[in-house]
């Protein structure tokens, strides 16, 4: 990455306007991916970018510019138009030193990825491929995908920070379509950690294409999802996307400091289910929100948020913790170098309960039971969120029975928080997830155990 | 400069090998965004970025790379990964570069050079003056949670070794709002907006009142009962509806087995009054454009007409590959091959305007916006279930807001079930246009 007296000289000229704060984040980021379709190796791909953001803070302003040149005049262009664009008149020489940090990864890699044959990459999208048609003949269409991102960085600062890290993710996924009397449907699954190609030391990419390819036929039988409020229990894992939407999001400093949440000035308040304790880690080793140091240079930390039910902090970034005085929860980040940081989740699950997850099932007399959610979406001002099932079942009589169609969930994230009335003891992480807000995309996982939620809408069309 | 972009692609594309094909697309974008709060400039961002994707066809196989710079190192790698690349793709007979198929380019005026030279304090200024009319726009603004302006200037040029060699401009820049109307009990958000080619056209007043609306008249909102309605798709919904529709009626989603709408070609798949049109050549369609991701000319490709599905949209391989040809609707950025897709969608509008076609509806539910369609929709199947917002319509007239409910039935239903399109088309800032459209029958799922 760029040596220390460039980052040095970077850092005078975005202060030179003046500016209680400088930075500057240098990322270089390479990924390769490879798509089998239609019973074809598609093509493979590699991308590379590389650059440097650099913002500036005066009062409440902040001027930010990027740019792909990574010369010392590239950087130093940067730099004043980022202190241009904060327009401070208190300008003067100011010299940083920066000491230099480094923090070890909670994601250590054992295979490079880049040092991996691609035939090998090409033999697993062929694998996955065989072992989801094999499933039955009402497999129509399979496609497969791998995936792999390193992205390095480098953050310094003019308080003399001078930070990096290394972080590696693989993914894979496997999607199928069934075609049966009724029409097609889908099937999808997918798996991904910040680790390297050993990641399918861990995962067996069949048993995967297996699972979307029997979730697709499933679904072939299934019947139109109820409308209106029912009893739902969310299966172990993906449900937390759950908690991403109903409560994530309120969480995040930036929402709260615009009284954009329904949870501001709410700290210290009963906010959820007692059964409820909600943390974001970003420490989690090889979960697909892990890193070392956040896009800001903070170290990644375990934050309790909610406890007991109890609402004990929120989520902080650099901007809106020196705004309050008090340090970042290590959750700033940010899409690319072309990207000012913000408030963002990492790793956001449900701390485990005590009951047995069939007993929840079995104590439900009628309801539905959701096994793998899609994506959400929150409106955090009303607390309004949604959330997608891509594969549930009814519950009759304290039985999981017949499968139902694809629909969306909503509810209200204060009202459905302070609900839930069963959480079980069988934690799991979700698969691996995209979250976007204001237009930028980072990597989030989620988790958490089996849970019931008395009264939830959904989305079906049945009567 | 848009000529060093084409120049940049000739030298790339000068170094195919004996029987290789190349594709070289180079985007140089320039942009600034402007965010207020409260009177002052919370963040300014300026930056200017370029970019390069590089396709190789090679014995019948495919690869790719791409890159974020134009240096001519990174360009050597990014051409050699892409060769490499290719080497492990599939063999597939019909894949091949697109050639120049005659079609001519309508010649569309979407650059404003107005657009480089804005001075940075009237862009501030403009944010400003939208955060005051906003804030005053009604008492019960509690705040304006952000105003942005934000403007850009692209290039893109395609070059390949089949004979393309095609450049174009565009630039545009808009406003938004967002605004928390309410009180301590509750609280609503609502968005406007304001897009143009040029600075000048932007229209506050109407991005003011639009958030301000749309954040105002959601208070008090209620969870709707369960049951069947006829609802009224906003402009806004309407187009989001149509972008899915129009997904099902890409080349690729056919030829993958992946549309429902893969054999009905001649058949009734809509309501006799949906005239559906993809239409790159429409100065008025934001995402308008000369060339689509291949180089060819876009064009005026009718898909339903009176209701009955008249064609697909290909680019050059789907085309070859179903035994057609290109329609214009190779999609992409440089970071990827081109995909199939629709550009810039329209419903032929009817004659009416929203207040009229609910002057006829007395028991209904006007959707004012949606969420989640990305999760709760699967055009594969067709299912459709989406979180909504809106109004109830009661003797033809709005009545009480609603909350917290879904819409749901089928994508194939709810074409079936159209009962009038509006005349109210609005060219809004996405690759569909929206129109006021009812449709009967429509699960809301509430309390």
């Amino acid at each position: 990455m760029l040596d220390q007296s460039m980052l040095e000289n970077t850092l005078a000229a975005a202060t030179a306007r003046g500016g209680e704060f400088a930075e500057i984040f240098v990322e270089d980021r390479q990924s390769s991916g490879a798509m089998l379709d239609d019973n074809r190796i598609e093509e493979l791909s590699s991308g590379r970018s590389r650059g440097a953001g650099i913002r500036v803070l005066v009062g409440e302003s902040t001027g930010f510019a990027h740019t792909a040149d990574l010369s010392e005049q590239g950087l130093i262009t940067a730099a004043t138009a980022a202190a241009d664009a904060a327009r401070d008149g208190n300008g003067g020489v100011r010299t940083v030193d920066l000491s230099s940090q480094s923090v070890d990864s909670p994601s250590p890699v054992r295979i490079y990825p880049d040092s991996v044959a691609k035939q090998r990459k090409v033999e697993l999208l062929e694998l996955a491929n065989d072992a989801a048609r094999g499933v039955g003949d009402a497999i129509s269409q399979v496609s497969v995908g791998y995936g792999d991102v390193r992205r390095r960085i480098q953050i310094a600062n003019s308080d003399g920070l001078l930070t990096g890290d290394d972080q590696v993710k693989t993914r894979f996924s496997v999607s199928c379509v069934a075609m049966g009397d009724t029409g097609m449907q889908t099937g999808r699954e997918s798996i991904g950690h910040s680790m390297g190609f050993e990641l399918f030391d861990h995962y067996d990419v069949t048993d995967l294409a297996v699972k979307a390819a029997q979730r697709a036929i499933t679904k072939l039988g299934a019947r139109p999802a109820p409308s209106g409020a029912v009893t739902t229990v969310i299966g172990k894992g993906g449900g937390g996307v759950l908690f991403h939407e109903a409560c994530g999001h309120g969480l995040e400093a930036d929402h709260v400091a615009k009284q954009s949440t329904v949870f501001a000035g709410r700290v210290g308040e009963l906010v959820a289910s007692p059964l409820v304790t909600l943390i974001d880690d970003g420490t989690m080793p090889h979960e697909w929100g892990a890193f070392a140091i956040d896009d800001e240079g903070k170290p990644a930390q375990r934050n309790v948020l909610i406890e007991d039910g109890v609402l004990l902090d929120f989520m902080w970034d650099e901007l809106r913790a020196r705004a309050e005085g008090r340090p970042s929860s290590g959750n700033g980040r940010r899409q690319s170098y072309k990207y000012l940081p913000m408030v963002r989740m990492t790793n956001t699950y449900i701390a485990n309960g005590e009951t047995d997850p069939a007993d929840i099932i079995a104590d439900t007399d009628s309801g539905i039971y959701v096994a793998q959610l899609g994506g959400g979406q929150v409106n955090t001002v009303s607390g309004d969120f949604v959330f997608g099932m891509t594969e549930a079942y009814l519950i009759e009589n304290g039985e999981i029975t017949e499968p139902i169609r694809e629909g969306n969930l909503i509810g209200n994230g204060p009202e459905v928080l302070s609900s839930i009335d069963a959480l079980a003891n069988d934690f799991e992480m979700g698969s691996p997830g995209t979250c976007g807000k204001d237009g930028q995309g980072v990597p989030v996982g989620d988790g958490t155990p089996t849970l019931r939620v008395p009264a939830l809408t959904v989305g079906g069309t049945a009567a | 400069m848009l000529d060093d972009l084409l120049e940049l692609g000739d030298r790339i594309v000068a170094r195919a090998n004996d029987g290789e094909q190349i594709e070289a697309i180079v985007v140089n974008d320039r942009e600034t965004e402007v965010r207020v709060f409260e009177g002052d400039v919370e963040s300014f961002t300026s930056a200017t970025s370029q970019g390069i994707g590089i396709r190789v066809i090679a014995e019948q196989r495919q690869g790719f790379a791409w890159a974020g710079s134009l240096d001519p190192e990174v360009i050597d790698s990014t051409l050699a990964e892409a060769r490499d690349n290719a080497s492990f793709g599939s063999i597939d007979p019909d894949l091949a570069l697109a050639e120049p198929d005659g079609v001519e380019m309508v010649e569309l005026d979407l650059y404003d050079p107005a657009i480089d030279s804005f001075p940075t304090d009237d862009k501030i200024n403009l944010a400003l003056d939208l955060e005051r009319m906003a804030q005053a726009g009604d008492p019960r603004i509690m705040l304006v949670e952000s105003v942005d302006f934000a403007d850009s200037s692209s290039e893109a040029a395609v070059v390949t070794t089949s004979g393309i060699r095609i450049g174009g401009r565009d630039s545009g820049c808009y406003v938004s709002a967002a605004v928390i109307a309410g009180d301590d009990d509750e609280t609503q958000i609502g968005f406007g907006y304001s897009v143009a080619r040029n600075p000048a056209d932007l229209d506050l007043d109407k991005a003011a009142s639009m958030s301000v609306e749309r954040s105002t008249r959601l208070l008090g909102a209620v969870k709707p009962q369960t049951g069947r309605f006829t609802v009224v798709l906003d402009p806004m919904v309407t187009a989001q509806f149509i972008g899915i529709i129009g997904g099902t009626l890409s080349g690729e989603a056919v030829l993958k087995g992946r549309s429902l709408f893969a054999d009905r070609v001649d058949e009734s798949v809509a309501s006799s009054l949906i005239t559906l049109v993809d239409d790159p050549t429409n100065p008025k369609a934001f995402t308008a454009g000369e060339a689509d991701g291949e180089g060819l000319a876009t064009r005026r490709n009718v898909l339903i007409e009176d209701g009955r599905l008249n064609q697909f949209v290909h680019n050059s391989y789907t085309g070859r590959r179903l035994g057609t040809a290109s329609t214009g609707n190779a999609v992409r950025g440089f970071t990827s091959t081109p995909g199939t897709g629709t550009i810039a969608l329209s419903l032929a509008p009817g004659a009416r305007e929203q207040a009229e076609l609910i002057a006829d509806i007395e028991d209904g539910v006007l959707i004012q916006g949606v969420s989640g369609l990305h999760s709760g929709v699967n055009p594969v199947s067709g299912d459709f279930s989406t979180g909504a917002d809106g109004l109830r319509i009661r003797n033809g007239e709005l009545a009480e807001p609603l909350r917290e409910f879904t819409i749901g039935s089928t994508l194939q239903r709810m074409l079936l079930d159209v009962i009038e399109v509006g005349g109210d088309i609005d060219w809004l800032p996405s690759s569909a246009a929206g129109l006021s459209l009812v449709v009967g029958d429509v699960t809301v799922s509430g309390a």
